[in-house]
């Protein structure tokens, strides 16, 4: 299973605690991980992916195993330790704003 | 007894405030989606118990909410939270926060670009819903003014949105710029005689009429003068902030603009100023009497520099003659050292036998005059600042 945790509003937006966890087919990448969400949790559609175009949403960070993931192709593989559920992938809500 | 609701977006989170139609002791419950922006809240006139209602986030984007027991429990339309969707092939049986412009049907590209800060064209992109306006007919459509300006309607109860793009097609949208708030289609008036009839305004291009239900729609900004824009007769740019109209004259529309308010009584043919005595005449909101056509409030700000109530002064201006003679209403406001706002959607009124007349401010106040405006006092003091502010008025 793949661990995901959710920042806060989106926590309370899909119901859920802060962690969920999802089958994902291999190979298990950005888009399969957030398509097998999305899927299991309709109400995030458009709040982590811009609806269209699918570009992770500018305020949002992708980390797993200490590593920020944001800026990875869509369609890289994911770290083995996600994959295997050891590490959680985290979706986080930029420190900006007020 | 009648009853009232008012529901209050703020910057953080939505209120719903009730009482007895004698409006002195209120129930507050919220806030609801706490620390989300709700632009705006407004129940269906059909059935007061469905409420829509625009919940935003810059980091998360557009929700669109609804409730079908008057605000107790809420969905997004079509996309049920924590359960396994049960649509065709596992998909969501909506998409309630997907507004995807048209496109040009031959080209496939957008179908027009409108005018940046800095003078360049600019694409089309979608920020948020400024104002959800459900018909006066059916429970199920609603329409939606949204950021960057377009008008969108839903026929499914929120679970899908569709543009109504003669709006942004009929040839002035390389002119429309945005204001200093963006460029937000904010205010939408269906007309209650004939539906098809439908006034939208936009910060900053101006006033926009269908009469065919929105497929086609043309500029009626004719007498509206702004200092920032060169030609005195220029066809769209102006920034109008906020129209309003009584039921019973849909053709006669009132205007709180940028700076001036207006009336036109031929459905926006043409326009006059009515500003008349007021103290200045920049503001933001405009609301008119349930039961006197030819009432109308509107409260001064000092100006487009310095967004705050005049003179320190919290007033209620209203005109029982349809503008021009302005009488200030200041009993139980603050009438000095009091700088707050009073923003677009921030102003409603109740339908009861005393006209209620409902505001809110940045600061977070909430008033109520259960008699016209005679005499006001804070329904509560310290709620985030607050967006916009609708009145259901209950059997």
């Amino acid at each position: 299973m793949i661990r995901v945790i959710l920042p806060y509003h989106l926590r309370t937006l899909a119901q859920v605690g802060a962690e969920v966890q999802l089958d994902v087919p291999a190979p298990v990448t950005q888009r399969s991980l957030l398509d097998a969400l999305e899927a299991r949790y309709p109400t995030l559609r458009g709040t982590i992916r811009d609806h269209g175009n699918d570009k992770r949403r500018a305020m949002l960070r992708f980390f797993a195993c200490e590593e920020d993931l944001s800026n990875e192709s869509p369609d890289a593989p994911l770290p083995e330790a996600v994959t295997s559920g050891k590490e959680p992938f985290w979706i986080v809500g930029a420190i900006a704003g007020g | 007894m009648s009853n009232v609701r008012v529901l209050v977006g703020t910057r953080k989170g939505a209120f719903i405030l009730s009482s007895d139609g004698k409006r002195q002791k209120w129930t507050v419950s919220g806030p609801l989606f706490a620390g989300w922006e709700m632009y705006h809240l407004k129940g269906s006139p059909v059935n007061p118990d469905r409420i829509y209602a625009s919940q935003c986030s810059g980091w998360f984007g557009q929700v669109i909410q609804r409730s079908d027991d008057g605000g107790k429990s809420w969905t997004l339309p079509g996309t049920p939270g924590g359960e396994l969707p049960k649509g065709m092939g596992g998909m969501p049986m909506g998409e309630p926060n997907k507004f995807v412009y048209d496109t040009s049907p031959e080209t496939g590209k957008p179908l027009t670009t409108h005018q940046f800060y800095d003078g360049s064209q600019h694409p089309w992109e979608f920020k948020r819903v400024w104002h959800l306006e459900p018909s006066l007919s059916d429970a199920e459509t609603v329409y939606a003014g949204v950021e960057d300006a377009a008008l969108f309607r839903s026929t499914d109860g929120g679970k899908n949105w569709h543009e109504l793009s003669g709006l942004r097609g009929h040839g002035t949208g390389p002119m429309w710029s945005p204001g200093a708030g963006g460029m937000g289609l904010h205010t939408i008036l269906i007309d209650p005689i004939n539906e098809k009839r439908i006034y939208i305004a936009i910060s900053a291009a101006g006033c926009f009429r269908t009469d065919d239900g929105g497929k086609t729609w043309k500029p009626i900004n004719k007498g509206l003068h702004s200092q920032y824009i060169p030609d005195p007769n220029a066809e769209v740019g102006h920034c109008v902030h906020r129209i309003a109209l009584h039921r019973s004259r849909p053709s006669t529309v009132f205007m709180q603009k940028h700076w001036d308010v207006l009336r036109t009584d031929d459905a926006g043919d043409n326009w006059r100023e009515v500003s008349g005595n007021l103290p200045t005449d920049f503001g933001f909101v405009i609301d008119v009497h349930a039961h006197e056509p030819e009432t109308i409030f509107v409260v001064p700000i000092k100006s487009d520099s310095e967004h705050f109530a005049h003179e320190g002064k919290l007033r209620v201006f209203r005109s029982r003659t349809g503008g021009n003679e302005w009488e200030p209403l200041t009993k139980g406001l603050p009438q000095e050292n009091c700088y707050v706002n009073v923003l677009r959607d921030a102003m409603s009124v109740d339908s009861l036998d005393k006209c209620g007349v409902y505001f809110g401010t940045t600061g977070g106040q909430v008033y109520c005059s259960a008699d016209g405006g005679d005499s006001w006092g804070a329904i509560v003091r310290d709620l985030p600042a607050v967006l916009s502010v609708e009145v259901q008025t209950l059997p």
